[in-house]
């Protein structure tokens, strides 16, 4: 579905993803792990279109979509979670979720109706809080509530960074659940993670991302089980 | 004050109807009440500045782009229709929306250049832009009438009632005050009014959700500038004589005080901040110069007290504190 052939992202003269490929399917849960500043944001923003990428090609459902504007590639069905949650903390969560269906403008008003009521389903805790401000939130209300905003604009794939940043492991847990949840609702899902127990014991497959290389790549389990990933990212 | 806007909030809700009707009664009847000119002169300056003011605040409220030189696209279209009336002697219903459609041009060649600006960077190429626009009014003497101005521009007809004093201005300022309103109000609350927000809360957020920002914020600029051409237009034929003293920085900089004071990012802001600066100019008449020193006092004092404006308290705020009230009223509820 989503394929990253040879990309290359430059910071001025600082190299951040050299020659990464990988590959989402239809349906999976495609974990990218790592430690700091291995290159998992910069590759999601490359995805994204939200950095100038200097080499390599990303194609998704067939097209090419290496030189389109966020904007564009946003309507083709790709859906980006930012880290660090960045809502919109003065706007009322109804609001935030609207802000959600701008991106895509062959939503109408029945269909945004349709994706409100099954957002609210998947997070009661949204519906409860509709009319209060995004700021007021807790920070994993916040992080549900980026996660719904972005299903808002109905994404064929969401790619989720870091949704478990600065949360309580009970909370991190419940996202997780929420990502299984959002898989089996029949989205792919590409999630980065620092917590690599989390992310790879749900995840289908997974990337493990070093110095803006990819060093390992296997199914989600099998790596879990990796001796090298355990003694970098698991403590052993 | 919060509470105040609340019961208000609630007292509107209930006889909303009723209060409408009354309301636009009134207004029509506001010449037959005040028959003065001098009083019906102030009335229209309100009006006039609530469409500047509020075009203003479409740009600094809702999407965060700081724009003070303001005056610069009211001197724009108000030239426009001084021009085209007194040169080609167009009708004066047709260049309304001419002046409006110029001066959005003039807003995105602006725009377009300093779409990656922000802050206090636009703010100085704003104000640039106003002066620039200000200087080729005073020195393009061919077509401009340079320092002494265009006089003589027609006023505008319909039916055969001609519009000649602030008495019947005043319906001229009217209508376009409502429609301002009517129409704000539904782009606010149309899909780009959202995407504006979006941008004014958190641009790369904004980004990652797909919102093309620099067509949303160019989009922005060109809203605002086209209703201060609007008002230009209707204002030129008003005083009927127009020159570039009327549009210096300092013109500029009391539309944004009327913004800031009635508070941005409301639709009902900018009407407070034009009443209130308004009324403030003429009851401090008597001291003349020194009412700007009142101005600056004013905004001071506003930034201490209520930073967000008399009305600037973002609907979702507001909203937010009515949800905790309730909670708290519930919580005492339950305890008794």
């Amino acid at each position: 579905m989503l394929k990253i052939q040879n990309l290359s992202v430059n910071y001025g003269y600082i190299a951040a993803v050299k020659n990464i490929s990988l590959e989402v399917n239809e349906g999976e849960i495609v974990t990218l792990i790592g430690g700091n500043g291995a290159g998992k944001t910069t590759t999601l923003m490359a995805i994204s279109g939200l950095v100038p990428k200097a080499s390599g090609t990303i194609t998704f459902k067939g097209v090419n979509i290496t030189k389109m504007s966020p904007d564009k590639i946003v309507k083709m069905g790709i859906c980006h979670v930012p880290e660090g949650r960045r809502i919109f903390p003065s706007l009322t969560v109804y609001e935030n979720l609207m802000a959600g269906t701008i991106g895509n403008p062959s939503l109408k008003k029945p269909q945004i109706k349709q994706l409100l009521e099954k957002n609210y389903e998947l997070f009661p805790r949204l519906r409860e809080r509709m009319k209060q401000s995004g700021g007021s939130l807790s920070g994993g209300e916040q992080q549900m509530l980026a996660i719904a905003r972005g299903l808002m604009m109905d994404p064929d794939i969401i790619m989720l960074d870091e949704p478990s940043l600065g949360l309580a492991p009970i909370i991190v847990e419940e996202i997780f659940d929420l990502i299984l949840k959002i898989r089996n609702a029949g989205k792919t899902v590409l999630l980065i993670e620092q917590n690599a127990s989390m992310a790879l014991s749900i995840a289908d497959r997974g990337y493990v991302i070093e110095t803006g290389n990819v060093v390992l790549e296997g199914k989600g389990r099998e790596l879990l089980a990796n001796p090298d990933v355990r003694k970098a990212y698991l403590g052993g | 004050m919060n509470e105040i806007i609340l019961k208000l909030k609630s007292i509107y809700d209930k006889y909303k109807i009723i209060i409408i009707l009354a309301g636009s009664i009134l207004l029509l009847l506001v010449p037959v009440i005040f028959p003065k000119s001098y009083i019906m002169g102030i009335i229209c300056r309100i009006l006039l500045y609530i469409i500047l003011a509020g075009g203003l605040n479409v740009i600094n409220g809702y999407s965060s782009q700081f724009c003070i030189g303001y005056a610069g696209f009211f001197c724009i279209g108000a030239y426009t229709e001084a021009i085209l009336a007194l040169r080609l002697k167009i009708n004066f219903w047709l260049l309304l929306p001419i002046a409006g459609i110029v001066t959005a041009i003039a807003g995105l060649l602006i725009c377009l250049p300093t779409l990656k600006l922000k802050g206090k960077y636009l703010a100085l190429v704003t104000l640039g832009f106003s002066e620039i626009v200000r200087l080729i009014a005073l020195n393009w003497s061919s077509l401009t009438g340079g320092p002494m101005g265009l006089k003589g521009i027609p006023v505008p007809k319909i039916f055969g009632i001609e519009f000649k004093n602030s008495l019947s201005y005043y319906y001229i300022f009217l209508f376009l005050v409502a429609i301002f309103l009517f129409v704000t109000r539904r782009v606010i609350n149309s899909r780009i009014g959202r995407a504006w927000m979006s941008i004014r809360e958190d641009e790369q957020a904004a980004r990652s959700l797909g919102v093309d920002t620099s067509m949303y914020k160019a989009l922005n600029f060109m809203y605002g500038a086209f209703w201060a051409g609007i008002a230009g237009a209707a204002y030129a034929p008003y005083t009927r004589y127009i020159d570039s003293t009327f549009f210096t920085l300092d013109e500029g900089f009391n539309i944004l005080s009327m913004a800031i004071i009635g508070g941005m990012g409301t639709l009902i802001g900018p009407v407070a901040g034009s009443i209130v600066v308004n009324l403030l100019t003429e009851l401090l008449r008597p001291i003349s110069e020194y009412r700007l020193v009142a101005y600056a006092i004013l905004i001071i004092a506003m930034m201490w007290l209520r930073p967000q404006g008399l009305f600037g308290a973002s609907k979702s705020i507001l909203a937010g504190k009515e949800i905790v009230k309730k909670a708290r009223k519930a919580e005492k509820e339950a305890a008794a």
